[in-house]
């Protein structure tokens, strides 16, 4: 069970077709996500991690806006695989919402605004699932019940409005646990909270997955909330994949200079800390995706960049163990630090 | 007697700001004939900052930061209570009153989208405030200000032609400091001006905050809802919940111990970025109430672990418990923690 | 200071945001037929009249009623004679004139009261807004019969007539325009500065509605032509001799058996010049919608 690859991603990318031309938003990114398991997927805003998200989900833009290219392998609970970027339409709704759930940053976005959220969840169960309208809605109260929504049952006739946003969020995760997925994907679902709610919304989903082994893709951008809740975390920067390993060894002994200047770059809570004392900031700011420079995509802001950086992209190297690094002088540099 | 305590609360020598029992309220779905409610967005808040000092202002969205950091400025007109600045009452000026006063205090804004003309350029953006100012200024007396400010925040004169959608979300907000700081303000409220950015780039404006304050000596109220963030940059640090202050003290006095139930879940709510660290969390339950209907006594009771019956009795009144630190919480004998 | 690092700008220019309107422009074919037709409108009556050998005013009792395309008389002639086609532009000059004199007096007074209603708000915005709404319930038609009935006509007086009668939408979309940039942080940052009224208005608002104001005011420009050629028509706008579209429409009527080609032209130009504007304001909405509408 615990080596199972429920999804198998292989050389995915993604290129927009936009006003300024081509625009390749996910380059080439390959990775495996094991059942039961939480991969953190975190890079700063445009590097490509929600439009990985979808393009596993199938959700971004059809054909001519878009070019798919690679594969998602998924293994469905009846142990077949199939490839998600070429299933024909049909199977992928009966995948999608059922077998792999998604849910989002804003809550209010992906909540109808006019429809009760009882019924809401109901849909979503009838959708794939075929009982009855009575059944269906018994489920839901169930559902907002397990995902710690005091008085589940009045809630059913509740309407999104009627919530704050950490009870929208349980809402999102009721109706995306809805037919027990083995594949549940978290774009930021907390980056739209208040701390003490983003606690809370952290330790349901802990909880949620104790109880159901499904395995989780949380996308964010705070490395505190990889640190709480990852058992794996992928890096990435300008739609590429930059270092991918276990979270200890990753935050602990990062190896891509990019990845360290993030966790540089992060105030500490320690007294110590305190007072005055400058951040390690990254210098400049993330490329332009339709300049993106020819060699190694961090290499203008990289302070251990030498020439050959800028000629060809780096391969994603295997350090140790799983532990993989997009840098050709990882290992020069590991050396120095040690 | 709660006022009278808050106003002894933070005695720095010489105030370059005061702010007595200041309240704000909104009314809100109030018709011709039923009488609307009232949010009580700010609540008999009372501090002061010193000279060149700068204090940090934490709270939950919907505590009433950037409404008091609003009201400071005379943004808006108060409901009641009192702002000193520099000695002098402006609570009750009017827009021309205040137009004199304005150099002196500025504003940093957390969108650096929103809060840039989209049809001026960098040079008419941050030249803005000396044409109204300082009418007096030729065009080149002027040109050498912009490029000594845009200096200051790390761009140069040769940005100044271009207009902010060519920008990135740091470099707006550089150019939204260099607006802020032309005229040389003896005081900024920044509300939130880290939050809409990357880590990376957080950091290069935190940074940037500590050169100004380092070098200009200049005040700040400094929003945010990032502890961290607080910590690096602030001397003191006033904690709000449900638009009042319930805890204010010195910077390492609040991180070292925390005084207050709601800032020490705070505390242990922040994620730290070490996997290694397993701590016991406290999990406050629930939500915010709403403003609309605080809970009588404290607002904080009905999340608060260390609730007694009494608490439901009264506001607790801020009371000091150590030299410059004070909590509005009645129980002294609880040892809260920093769990981490 | 230390964080004056290196900091790239994105390279983008100013021109792309200008190209990428233009391109979404170019896309409305009808747009682009409008604009076609509107500059080949506008020299043609400019320069037309001097390169047509007749002269619009000179009578030719002989050659009354020439169907065109008599003797060089491309378009024909009418009951006195007169060139058709020289009489045609020489009234294009006028319909023309009056519709973007009218646009810009319309505009320029309903940017005025909106950006004032949206800028100011309250008892201010009420009483500016209720005018408006007021003058709109009023049926335009109407109330520019009974002032042109009062007025002596001329093409200033139409101009004006049609300008009072046209403010309102222009109104309208300045203010809801201001009204939402209103509490943007940009505007809250000119007030910060301790910025008079009007700055606030005329340096940080007016340049944000632009965009509106641009598309208003081009569907002014037909509605303004098709107004006046409504009260030359009946008889109440620009008299004879002096042409205009609405009058010849006028006078063609009795001869609409014998002479049909004197209400065709004018007709056709109306209509073209009519539909030419509403096709460019289509176009520039959604040309400019992107462009103009601050995130
Ligand atoms: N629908 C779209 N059309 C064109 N470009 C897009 C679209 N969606 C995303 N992008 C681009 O793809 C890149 C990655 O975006 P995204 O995955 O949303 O970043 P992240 O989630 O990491 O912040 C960005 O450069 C973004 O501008
Ligand atoms: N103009 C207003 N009218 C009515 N309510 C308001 C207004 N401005 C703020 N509020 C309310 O006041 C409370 C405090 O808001 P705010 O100061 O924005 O909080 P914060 O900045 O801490 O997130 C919120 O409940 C908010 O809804
Ligand atoms: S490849 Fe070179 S530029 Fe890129 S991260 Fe490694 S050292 Fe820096
Ligand atoms: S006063 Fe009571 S309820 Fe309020 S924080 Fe203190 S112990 Fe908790
Ligand atoms: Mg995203
Ligand atoms: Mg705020």
């Amino acid at each position: 069970m615990k080596s199972e690859n429920v999804l198998e991603v292989e050389n995915l990318s993604v290129t927009f077709a936009t006003e300024r031309g081509p625009l390749q938003a996910v380059r080439d990114v390959s990775f495996t996500l094991h059942a039961g398991e939480t991969l953190a997927l975190v890079g700063e805003s445009g590097s490509g991690k929600s439009v990985t998200s979808l393009a596993i989900m199938r959700l971004t833009p059809p054909a001519p806006l878009v070019a798919l290219g690679g594969s998602v392998l998924f293994t469905g609970a009846d142990g077949g695989k199939r490839d998600l970027v070429t299933l024909d339409p049909d199977a992928m709704r009966a995948v999608r919402g059922n077998e792999i759930s998604m849910i989002f940053q804003e809550p209010m976005t992906s909540l109808n605004p006019v429809h009760r959220i009882g019924d809401q969840i109901a849909e979503a169960i009838t959708f794939h699932e075929h009982i009855s309208a009575r059944a269906a809605l018994d489920r839901a109260a169930g559902l907002l019940d397990k995902v710690g929504i005091p008085d589940a049952r009045r809630r059913l006739s509740a309407y999104p409005h009627h919530l704050s946003g950490g009870m929208r969020q349980r809402v999102m995760i009721a109706m995306a646990l809805a037919c027990n997925p083995r594949v549940l994907i978290a774009d930021e679902p907390t980056t739209a909270l208040d701390v003490t709610v983003q606690a809370q919304i952290l330790e349901l989903m802990k909880e949620l997955q104790q109880a159901t082994g499904m395995a989780v893709i949380f996308v964010t951008h705070n490395l505190g909330v990889v640190a709480e809740i990852a058992d794996r975390v992928m890096v990435m920067y300008s739609g590429a994949i930059v270092e991918k390993g276990g979270v200890v060894p990753l935050m602990t002994r990062p190896l891509m200079p990019y990845t360290q200047g993030l966790l540089h770059s992060v105030p500490r809570l320690d007294p110590e800390a305190l007072g005055l004392s400058p951040l390690e900031a990254i210098p400049g700011s993330v490329p332009d995706p339709f300049r993106l420079p020819p060699g190694c995509t961090f290499a203008p802001r990289c302070r251990h960049r030498e020439p050959a950086c800028e000629a060809a992209l780096p391969t994603l190297e295997a350090a140790n163990g799983n532990h993989d690094v997009r840098c050709r002088r990882w290992r020069r540099l590991a050396e120095a630090r040690a | 007697m709660t006022a009278t305590a808050a106003i002894a609360a933070p005695v720095p020598e010489s105030p370059l700001i005061e702010v007595r029992e200041l309240r704000q309220w909104f009314p809100v779905g109030g018709g011709l004939l039923r009488r609307g409610d009232v949010v009580r967005a700010v609540d008999d808040v009372s501090f002061s900052i010193a000279k060149g000092e700068v204090l940090g202002l934490v709270g939950e969205s919907g505590s009433g930061k950037s409404t008091l950091g609003r009201a400071i400025l005379r943004m808006s007109t108060p409901t009641s209570g009192q702002i000193l600045f520099e000695g002098r009452d402006v609570t009750k000026l009017g827009r021309r009153a205040l137009r004199p006063l304005r150099p002196r205090m500025q504003f940093i804004f957390q969108d650096p989208f929103a809060s840039l003309n989209p049809r001026m350029t960098v040079r008419q953006i941050v030249g803005a405030p000396l044409l109204i100012q300082r009418p007096e200024l030729d065009g080149a007396a002027r040109d050498a200000r912009i490029g000594e400010v845009l200096r200051t925040v790390g761009l140069s004169l040769h940005y100044a032609g271009r207009y902010p959608h060519e920008f990135s979300g740091g470099q707006r907000q550089r150019i939204g400091i260099a607006r802020a700081l032309i005229l040389e303000p003896a005081f900024l409220v920044a509300d939130e001006p880290v939050s809409a950015l990357d880590v990376s780039i957080q950091a290069q404006i935190v940074n940037l905050l500590i050169d100004i304050r380092k070098e200009l000596g200049v005040a700040m109220l400094f929003i945010s809802h990032d502890l961290a963030v607080v910590g690096h940059l602030c001397d003191r640090v006033a904690v709000m919940y449900l638009g009042r202050i319930v805890e204010i003290a010195p910077t390492r006095a609040l991180f070292r111990r925390p005084r207050h139930p709601y800032t020490e879940a705070l505390f242990s709510a922040v994620p730290v970025p070490d996997p290694t660290i397993r701590r016991e969390r406290i999990i406050l339950k629930g939500d915010i109430p709403s403003p609309l209907a605080p809970p009588s006594g404290c607002a904080f009771r009905g999340r608060c672990r260390y609730a007694l019956p009494e608490c439901a009795s009264a506001v607790p009144p801020l009371r000091q418990v150590d030299g410059g630190h004070w909590t509005r919480c009645i129980r002294d004998d609880l040892k809260l923690g920093r769990s981490l | 200071m230390t964080t004056a690092a290196a900091l790239a700008p994105l390279e983008r220019d100013l021109a792309t945001t200008g190209n990428r309107a233009w391109r979404r422009f170019r896309r409305h074919r009808l747009a682009l037929f409008g604009i076609v037709a509107i500059v080949l409108m506008v020299l043609a009556s400019i320069v037309g009249p001097w390169l047509i050998p007749f002269d619009q005013l000179k009578i030719d009792i002989r050659h009354r009623f020439a169907p065109p395309p008599w003797g060089g008389h491309l378009f024909g002639t009418d009951q006195l004679g007169r060139d058709l086609l020289v009489r045609l532009l020489m009234a294009g000059r006028i319909s023309l004139a009056i519709g973007f004199l009218a646009m810009i007096v319309s505009t320029a007074f309903g940017t005025l009261v909106g950006i004032t209603a949206g800028y100011y708000g309250g008892a201010i915005r009420i009483v500016l807004m209720r005018f408006v709404d007021a003058m709109l319930c009023f049926p335009s038609i109407f109330l520019l019969l009974i002032l042109a009935a009062f007025i002596q006509p001329s093409v200033t007086t139409i101009t004006l007539i049609i300008a009072a009668t046209s403010w309102m939408e222009v109104a309208r979309v300045v203010e809801a325009q201001v009204r939402s940039l209103r509490e943007r942080d940009f505007i809250l940052a000119a007030e910060m500065i301790g910025a008079p009224g009007r700055y606030v208005m005329f340096r940080e608002l007016l340049p944000n509605a632009i965009g509106p104001i641009v598309v208003a005011a081009t569907l002014t420009v037909a509605r303004a032509v098709l107004m006046e050629a409504y009260v030359s028509f009946l008889g109440y706008g620009i008299q004879a001799p002096m042409a205009s579209w609405g009058n010849m429409l006028n006078n063609a009527q009795q001869y609409l058996g014998s002479a049909p080609w004197l209400a065709i032209f004018p007709g056709l130009m109306i209509t073209l010049s009519v539909a030419s504007f509403n096709f460019v304001g289509d176009g520039l909405r959604d040309a400019l919608d992107a462009r103009f509408d601050v995130k």
